[in-house]
């Protein structure tokens, strides 16, 4: 057993069943919706049919006599704006003054039943004035006659304007070999998780709130509520019961949350809000449809000399996250490959849409599909490989960017090398016959944000308890949101690991904000390296009080102690020791019941320019994917027939876990390739439903090859590094560019639908230039 | 106004024109009145507290409300109660032993495949049901017996390959 290192242990690094999985597969498992209080009310939102409007009037009475109704909200009462990031608060619970979107919320009702609270919705007259609609971010970049925000930069509708140059970019472009210019174009996806918003709270006569919420950030919501609703955060308490999926959907603080709180303090009753699916895709908060434009300088070799990136990036009503998508579509750009000279210019500007917010990949997905289509170019305008083109391209280990990340490990050579090999890549390439291609695409991703954006005063990003029950039951605390990712097994498996105690004696109750310790959440994937490493020094502080206790025992120094299962021994003695429940009682004779801390800081890191801790992480993963699709040449119909996906996430603590956050990444990147699209007729969206918006469908999915073959990373919890987003972001320009191997089309615009295919091949034959004498 | 999926909307507790509902759930035979508009799903999780089956879309596109009526596969957010009268319904709850798991049951908790869980309700009855009908199906039929189920975490991968393990191992 190791009391450290990070080799040679026992049950990390295989494949761990979830713990809740029982619970899940016998519908036993509680989310929010199945959560009953007493006298419970059901709340409703009435919703904005108007893009922009200002408000003149709304009338309630007429809703407020209908019997059965017990509240009727409008905005004025909770005018305290907020958002996720401190310094972009534009958002108010209810819409005051004018309507953003359609879809934002402009009255809320609480009534005794389903019924009766529509009914109300119906009776609610409000009176506007049309405004004019924003709906492309091109309309917002100048002076606008009425911003949708008046904080948008001098009249504008420009919500956030990043601009950074490193290095000399125009003398690098002067003196290249090659040049390329890559315009992709982006539609908005959503996330479209299964269980749909919804939240419980419950205003109490002891002057204290509960709220229960499917919410992949407690924390946030916690803040959000105390501050909007005027209630100190020790009077309010958060619970996140089974969340039914995320993907970064459930991690800003939403209105419905709020207003649902506030309808509970109205009333003094429980109050349900559940949104029905369209309500969910007017909430949003999806993928930014995207404009962008990637140039890429190389030598004669096909080093890379520089990049110079412009980005116009669609926000929707809100900032939500939009600052940091607003660095990120630029800087997320400095890996996995060594870039000398880096310009970019980002805007984000408000539309009269459904707010865009986080999604899986968070502003690396739209940016690495347009880089590594214009690097397959370079490649062939190079005449190198592409796998050679990247090799001789790699960001090496323990290195420095030129925006000062701090890379530490990599095994992005053994990705290539090991997805080349698996893929049968040097046989294929250019090889398949008219029709069928491969194509490669390679990742980068965050390991979890450095920037606790919302610490004062300044803590650890993590931190984890452990309670130890008189038997040796050990509760894990915390405040990660387990949403399915599998994070409740990994943190039972690691403090297992570390006491050597079988898996069984450890539970993660659910988060409850009045006994878990403060943490920031489940996004920028950072639960396995900064909750793991939380997790594992809790448990190494437990298993000192356990070996302080043993060495009473046994007479024998704490440093000649080991821990085997479920047992303390001698070193190189096994059979002198004690067993874990011997020293666990040997400890509470003397401390009481006990319990444990750990937590988790990231080293300081990144420059000190402006937007200098934008990025920063303190680890990376990086990918190599290659898709093999099969093109009819005829309809553009496509497929994707397989996938070998060789993904570095430092050590893979638990198989199981990786291999699905892989295959549900790669589900994921290909509904945006293959047809995922916020379709909008002018503000209108027309798709709001999973029959109108399709995610792909099990006949959909290709095989899939998971080459999980990262080193340990030297910080992260036994080895690793995250492996829930980063694995979607290759797969995108894999397909992409395994289209174009097939049929000799280049796809800059997502989704590449059939039609855009078809339009490429007959502009091909026009001009007489055959493909694979096609 | 955004117009509202409308499969919900009779969640009404009102009785008017209420007649009697005579249904087997999970094998226990169940009288009660019901009014003409009541939906299954509503019926099963609002009324009769069996909160296994879920929502997640209340029209018919995510297979996550899957339950069995008289055995086969049916959407209970797209099913008028009244319409399933003197039928038998299986929920999760249905399906699952009174102690452990079923071999299905077990294969998805052993192969992952389970994620966020929301989705595996529908799947499970949906997978029960093929099995009884065809206990060694091929991976296309499979997919085919899934392809009313949306699952947004995991890719179906692990899905199929819990649903080829229980086939062998024999239910």
């Amino acid at each position: 057993m190791a009391t450290g290192g990070t080799r040679g242990t026992r049950l990390l690094g295989g494949r761990i069943p979830y713990i809740d999985g029982p619970l899940k597969v016998t519908g036993q498992a509680e989310y929010t919706d199945d959560i009953r209080r007493p006298g419970m009310l059901v709340g409703r939102l009435l919703r904005s049919p108007w893009a922009h409007a200002r408000i003149l009037s709304v009338d309630t009475s007429a809703a407020r006599a209908l019997p059965g109704v017990a509240a009727v909200l409008t905005g004025e009462k909770y005018p305290t704006p907020f958002g996720v990031l401190p310094i972009t608060h534009d958002e108010t619970a209810i819409a005051i003054g004018k309507t953003r979107y359609v879809g934002d919320i402009v009255a809320a009702v609480a009534a005794v039943d389903e019924r009766t609270a529509e009914r109300a919705l119906e009776l609610i007259r409000v009176d506007v004035e049309p405004l004019p609609e924003y709906t492309d971010p091109r309309m917002g970049v100048e002076k606008v006659a009425e911003p949708i925000h008046a904080r948008g930069l001098l009249g504008t509708n420009i919500q956030k304007e990043v601009v950074q140059h490193f290095g000399d970019v125009d003398a690098a472009f002067a003196q290249a070999t090659h040049r390329v210019r890559v315009h992709g174009r982006f539609a908005g996806v959503t996330h479209a998780f299964t269980e749909p918003l919804v939240t419980i709270a419950e205003a109490t006569a002891d002057g204290r709130l509960t709220v229960y919420s499917a919410t992949q950030v407690p924390h946030y919501l916690h803040r959000a509520l105390s501050e909007v609703l005027g209630i100190p955060m020790h009077r309010i308490r958060v619970i996140k019961p089974e969340v039914g999926g995320g993907f970064g959907g459930k991690s800003d603080p939403l209105p419905h949350e709020i207003v649902c709180a506030a309808l509970s303090i109205e009333t003094g009753r429980p109050v349900k809000m559940l949104l029905d699916r369209e309500d969910v895709f007017y909430t949003n908060h999806g993928r930014h449809p995207t404009d962008n434009e990637v140039r890429i300088a190389t030598d004669a070799e096909g080093r890379i000399l520089a990049y110079d990136i412009d980005a116009l990036i669609d926000g929707g009503a809100w900032s939500s996250f939009g600052t940091v998508t607003t660095y990120y579509n630029g800087i997320l750009a400095m890996g996995p490959y060594r870039i000398p000279n880096f310009r970019y210019h980002g805007r984000r500007v408000y539309t009269n849409k459904p707010p865009s917010g986080a999604m899986r990949a968070h502003g690396g997905t739209n940016l690495r599909y347009s880089i590594e289509v214009g690097l397959d170019e370079i490649a062939e305008a190079t005449k190198l490989d592409p796998f050679d083109l990247r090799t001789r391209n790699a960001l090496p280990p323990n290195s420095t960017t030129i925006n000062d990340f701090r890379i530490t490990s990599t095994s992005f050579l053994k990705c290539l090398a090991a997805a080349r090999e698996r893929s049968g890549w040097d046989s294929k390439f250019r090889k398949l016959p008219y029709g069928r291609g491969v194509g490669l695409g390679c990742g980068f991703y965050i390991s979890g944000s450095n920037s606790p954006i919302h610490f004062k005063p300044v803590m650890p990003q993590s931190t984890v308890h452990l309670k130890v029950d008189m038997d040796g039951g050990i509760a894990v605390h915390s405040m990660q949101a387990d949403i399915g990712q599998g994070s409740n097994t990994l943190l039972a498996a690691i403090v297992a690991e570390v006491l050597g105690v079988d898996l069984e004696r450890v539970r993660v109750p659910r988060v409850d904000s009045d006994v878990s310790p403060i943490d920031i959440g489940s996004y920028s994937s950072r639960v396995t390296f900064m909750m793991g490493n939380a997790a594992r020094r809790a448990a190494e502080d437990l298993r000192a009080q356990l070996l302080r206790a043993a060495s009473h025992r046994t007479g024998h120094p704490v440093e000649q102690l080991e821990v085997a299962y479920e047992r303390i021994q001698v070193r190189h003695r096994p059979d002198v020791g004690v067993t874990f429940m011997e020293a666990l009682h040997a400890a509470m004779e003397r401390a009481g019941a006990l319990t444990a801390t750990g937590a988790y800081s990231s080293p300081p890191m990144g420059g000190s320019f402006k937007g200098a801790r934008a990025g920063t992480a303190p680890a990376y993963s990086f990918g190599a994917y290659v898709a093999e699709v099969a093109v009819d040449p005829e309809t553009g119909l496509y497929r994707a027939e397989k996938m070998w996906a060789a993904f570095d996430c430092g050590r893979p603590l638990n198989r199981l876990a990786v291999e699905g956050q892989v295959e549900g990444s790669i589900h994921m990147a290909l509904g945006q390739v293959m047809g995922e699209s916020m379709n909008y007729r002018g503000a209108r969206l027309l798709n709001p439903s999973l029959l109108e918006y399709k995610i792909p469908a099990p006949a959909q999915m290709p095989e899939i090859e998971v080459l999980l073959v990262g080193d340990d990373d030297p910080e992260g919890p036994f080895g690793a590094k995250e492996a829930g987003e980063g694995p979607l972001i290759a797969a995108l320009p894999a397909m992409g560019n395994a289209i174009y191997d097939a049929v000799g089309v280049r796809c800059y615009e997502l989704p590449i639908t059939p039609d855009r295919i078809v339009r490429g091949i007959e502009d091909r034959r026009k001009e007489g230039r055959a493909w694979k004498g096609a | 106004m955004p117009s509202r999926a409308k499969g919900a909307a009779a969640n009404g507790a009102e009785a008017t024109s209420s007649s009697s509902l005579k249904i087997t759930v999970n094998g226990l035979p169940i009288d009660r009145p019901c009014p003409p508009e009541r939906i299954l799903l509503d019926l099963l999780r609002e009324d009769l507290d069996l909160t296994g089956t879920k929502r997640g879309c209340d029209l018919g596109t995510c297979g996550c409300c899957t339950v069995l009526v008289d055995g086969r596969p049916t959407l209970s957010c797209l099913t008028l109660a009244r319409l399933v009268d003197r039928r038998s319904i299986t929920t999760i709850e249905g399906v699952t032993p009174v102690h452990g798991l079923s071999t299905l049951q077990r294969a998805f908790v052993e192969h992952g495949a389970t994620q966020c869980g929301f989705c595996t309700p529908g799947f499970l009855v949906t997978a029960t049901a093929l099995l009884e009908e065809r206990p060694h199906p091929t991976r296309s039929e499979i997919i085919d017996a899934i392809s009313g189920n949306l699952c947004r975490c995991t890719g179906y991968t692990k899905i199929i390959e819990a649903i080829e393990a229980a086939a062998r191992e024999g239910r």
